[in-house]
């Protein structure tokens, strides 16, 4: 028992470096729009400019060179880097977590939900981490840390229950390759749908809103203009959606040997269903004349919505074969 | 949401459309070889008079991207409701319940298909549309796209300036030499093929409009990714073959229940299912006549404190003897099905079924059987009924209900309870009822219910109901004289066996990983086209490289660096600062 104890005290800690994280990424965005309000009007010219990974960076004197120039071109930033180590100490506590419940109930840490908050959690700061690598995304950080320490917390308080077993109808590779893509898709599709909500809101501002006008909302300027924003989140989208095709399958086949049919319209199967359509219709509507851009970011949004709908509504409303929260 | 809308990178259709607005690389000579993928646009036009004209403008409509969209919208909202009202073909008891609890509302839902939402008339309408409108949209880019395929990779176009991704150097090597080194680096290795390349020769020309006037140049035009709208076709095709796969296995397919209890058996055959149900398609002589054993059931239940009595296994241990005869011992057990002759054997549910047996007041036995007790819960608190309808003439018909507990408790004030799933101590409990069961009345009763409503219970001194508690080979008297119940030595299991057929289940499987291979395909196989002109200005070689890719392409400005990379004797490599090095792209917003 100790060492799920000790599991969740990590889930803690992670939450708390997180929490931290999530306010030094917040006072990043709020001081760097002193220098950035002037960098603007020079960036809307170059829309869609982005520095694209790979790619030599074009001089930092060019204003072509995209949304994050201004950002490398300005001092050092002591709030972001405080914030990124805060979050990758926060994902590597939160790795030692899940490795330590696996370890706990002897068996892959994804099968209920609150080890499914958990890994979504991680995986969500790891696409973050990851592409932060490859181009400067700490925009993000206030969002996705925000958003996980939220997840960590309600997991933790809603969602935990004991380390142990699982049920004969889990003893299955499937529960690795099915839930663990699941899982996968849904901290893709978490880093993908605060893009397109910073799009959205970036987008809104640019157009003068009275309400995003605001001296308030000035941190959007920092953000990238909206056509990177949704490239962006469409690269994320497309992987997420090839892997939620995959789960479904794959939740398919397996149910095919538990439960004696490989569709029944149980309600998480149709809510996957569901997923899957509105991320199809936002691929399809990117390719729509008086649909991509901003129309096409709302279908990540409510995309996103029915996501954890169908995280949490589904196992917690409904009565179906998914039942397996744990949580009675 | 009205309001200015931006495009974002990737969206124009200069790839396979030509240039649609002055803003996009235009190329005169990429014609004919960029191919039309697309029937007309679907775009709404005054319709033409005329009941051809209104077919026409219907059937463009339909096929329009717009109303895929559109389809596909209706189609997630109208899955909905089927996960929050109860579906008869899933519970039709809730459903039943729920029409008792909401008799208005439950009418008008009911009438409009809300308990049978996936196989309602506006569902079905919903998808068939869709896959109507899929078909005119696949079938014209599919013929397209088979042409297409063998096309050659367009002419370069005068002018590179305008292309997303560029580059330029300067080399003391020959134009001729350029374009045959930077041919065979595009193209790749022999079994790797990557870019479809021609090499050419242009003349020098003078300026005209914004192209400068040029000495003879030899020119380079690649193109790569044709698989990427295969896979784009291969998804939807598979889509449909699909579909059509879950239709013919509907009609096609049987499903049978049985209970067995440990010992007994049950043959391959309708009359000896509890429950049968099959397609339209479905004949009987198809069943294969094998028959099948219960040798034995196990279960294990977790006796940790985290997670007392959680199953933990279960197993059943068959024989399966075969129409010629031969016979062989199988297991089944939850997610691993036992296949036999094309069929799947499910293991659904297990429980108790106690040995029974009534003798009424005149000594002569009314019953004797096993009685399967369904589980309530994760203790096996089970419930179970008896009906003793053959009772000896003159006498009131008997009405058993009750509960099995396999490992009782029985608390202070005389109640019991099951603390855990396995018989360690098992307990029988009966409440008794009499009068007439109506079962002689030929209308079908559920065997796990009684109704009590016109019986008479058998009632204490107290007026409370009389409750009887049997262990294993014990015999009580039934109260008012009724004669005496008894219960058997040992307690065999019973297990809930699902047997099903669905011939189309490969079809189902192979179609929907084409359409998994197809849409990674389609999302993620770069379509890219580079070109490159090299010709003699001042006594050095300029060799100018320009690409445009479909769809967002990260990939785009480092292909056309790795290009000009490969030139012979590059000087000093330039790589133009690049105005949006993310993407660029194409598309038809109409296509569909
Ligand atoms: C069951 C209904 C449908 C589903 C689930 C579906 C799904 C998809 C998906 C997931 C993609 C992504 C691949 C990509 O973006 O390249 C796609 C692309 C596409 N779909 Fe569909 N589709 C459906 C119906 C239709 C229909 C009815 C049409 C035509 C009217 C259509 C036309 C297209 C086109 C043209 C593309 C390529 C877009 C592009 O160029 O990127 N689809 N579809």
């Amino acid at each position: 028992m100790e060492i799920a104890e000790l599991s969740d005290l990590l889930v803690w800690a992670a939450a708390t470096a997180l929490a931290v994280a999530m306010i030094a990424f917040a006072v990043d965005l709020g001081r760097r729009t002193e220098e950035r309000v002037g960098a603007r009007t020079q960036e809307r010219v170059a829309v869609g400019a982005a520095t694209a990974p790979g790619a030599p960076t074009a001089g930092a004197d060019a204003p072509a060179a995209g949304a994050d120039a201004p950002a490398e071109a300005a001092p050092r930033r002591r709030a972001a880097g405080i914030a990124m180590a805060t979050t990758w100490l926060g994902t590597a506590m939160l790795l030692a977590a899940i490795v330590l419940r696996g370890l706990a109930a002897g068996r892959t840490p994804w099968a209920n939900m609150y080890e499914f908050t958990m890994v979504g959690s991680f995986i969500a700061l790891v696409v973050f981490l990851l592409l932060n690598v490859r181009r400067d995304v700490r925009f993000l950080g206030a969002f996705v840390t925000g958003l996980v320490t939220l997840f960590l917390v309600v997991g933790l308080n809603s969602f935990h229950v004991a380390a142990t077993g699982v049920q004969p109808a889990l003893q299955n590779y499937w529960l690795v390759l099915h839930v663990g893509v699941a899982i996968a898709a849904t901290g893709i599709f978490t880093v993908s749908f605060v893009m397109s909500a910073l799009q959205l809101l970036r987008d809104v501002r640019d157009e003068g809103s009275p309400f995003l006008s605001r001296p308030g909302f000035r941190w959007l300027d920092r953000t990238p203009v909206p056509a990177t924003l949704e490239s962006m989140s469409f690269r994320l989208n497309a992987v997420g959606f090839v892997m939620w095709t995959f789960t479904i399958i794959g939740g398919a086949i397996w149910a095919e040997d538990a439960w004696g049919r490989y569709w029944g319209w149980d309600p998480k199967e149709v809510w996957s269903f569901v997923i899957w359509v509105v991320y199809a219709a936002y691929l399809h509507a990117r390719t729509t004349r008086g649909w991509s851009g901003r129309r096409a970011a709302w279908f990540v949004v409510v995309g996103y919505a029915c996501v954890l709908f169908n995280f949490t509504g589904v196992n917690l409303i409904f009565n179906g074969k998914h039942s397996y929260s744990g949580i009675s | 949401m009205s309001g200015r809308s931006y495009r974002p990178e990737g969206i124009a259709d200069e790839f396979t459309q030509g240039a649609r607005g002055g803003e996009q690389p235009t190329d005169a000579g990429s014609e004919g070889a960029a191919p039309t993928d697309a029937p007309p646009s679907g775009t709404a036009r005054a319709p033409r008079i005329g009941w051809r004209g209104m077919l026409r403008w219907t059937w463009r409509q339909l096929t329009s991207m717009r109303v895929a969209l559109m389809l596909l919208m209706l189609l997630a909202v109208a899955a909905v409701p089927g996960s929050i009202f109860p579906q008869r073909s899933q519970d039709p008891a809730a459903v039943v319940e729920y029409l008792g609890e909401h008799p208005t509302a439950g009418e008008w839902l009911d009438r409009f298909g809300f308990f049978e939402v996936y196989s309602s008339v506006w569902f079905s309408a919903i998808y068939l549309l869709l896959f109507v409108s899929l078909v005119g949209c696949i079938v014209p880019r599919t013929i397209a796209h088979a042409k297409a395929v063998r096309h050659r990779p367009p002419r370069p176009p005068a002018r590179f300036a305008r292309f997303p991704a560029q580059a330029s150097g300067t080399t003391s090597a020959a134009p001729q030499e350029v374009t045959d080194a930077l041919a065979a680096h595009l193209r790749g290795r022999r079994w790797l093929p990557a870019f479809r390349v021609d090499t050419a020769a242009e003349p020098a020309h003078e300026a005209r409009g914004k192209v400068p006037a040029r000495p003879a140049a030899r020119t380079v035009a690649a193109e790569r990714g044709y698989l990427r709208e295969s896979g784009n076709l291969l998804f939807h095709l598979a889509l449909l073959g699909l579909i059509v796969a879950v239709g013919v296995g509907q009609l096609m397919h049987y499903r049978g229940q049985a209970i067995i209890t440990e010992g007994r058996g049950f043959a391959n055959a309708v009359v000896d299912y509890d429950t049968f149900e099959s397609g339209a398609w479905f004949q009987p002589e198809s069943l294969v006549p094998f028959s099948m054993t219960l040798d034995s059931f196990t279960s294990q239940f977790a006796t940790d404190t985290v997670a007392f009595a959680q199953s933990r296994d279960f197993t059943a241990a068959v024989t399966v003897t075969e129409p010629d005869g031969s016979s062989s011992q199988e297991t089944i057990k939850v997610n691993h099905p036992l296949t036999i002759d094309g069929s799947k054997i499910y293991l659904q549910g297990n429980g108790y079924a106690p040995q029974i047996t009534v003798e009424d007041a005149e000594g002569a036995i009314a019953f004797s059987g096993r009685v399967p007790f369904l589980p309530e819960d994760q203790v096996y608190t089970s419930r179970g009924v008896v009906k003793v309808p053959d009772v000896s003439p003159g006498l009131d018909q008997v009405g058993l209900i009750g509960y099995f507990l396999p490992t009782a408790v029985i608390e202070a004030d005389g109640s019991a309870r099951s603390v855990f799933p396995l018989p360690e101590s098992p307990l029988l409990v009966l409440e008794v009822y009499r009068g007439d069961l109506g079962l002689d009345e030929g209308v079908p009763q559920n065997v796990y219910r009684l109704d009590t409503e016109s019986l008479t219970p058998s009632l204490d001194a107290n007026g409370d109901r009389v409750t009887l508690l049997l262990e294993p080979g014990d015999t009580v008297e039934l109260p008012d004289g009724l004669g005496t119940v008894s219960l058997g030595e040992d307690v065999p299991r019973f297990v809930a066996l699902d047997l099903r057929h669905d011939p189309s289940l490969v079809w189902v499987l192979g179609f929907s990983l084409a359409a998994l291979v197809g849409l990674t395909g389609s999302l993620f196989l770069p379509r890219r086209r580079v070109w490159v002109r090299s010709w003699v200005d001042d006594g050095v070689t300029r060799v100018e490289v320009a690409g445009l890719a479909r769809g967002d392409d990260v990939g785009l400005q480092p292909e056309v660096d790795r290009t000009l990379a490969a030139v012979p004797g590059l000087d000093d490599p330039a790589t133009e600062p690049d105005p949006d090095p993310v993407t660029v792209t194409t598309h038809d917003p109409e296509r569909g």
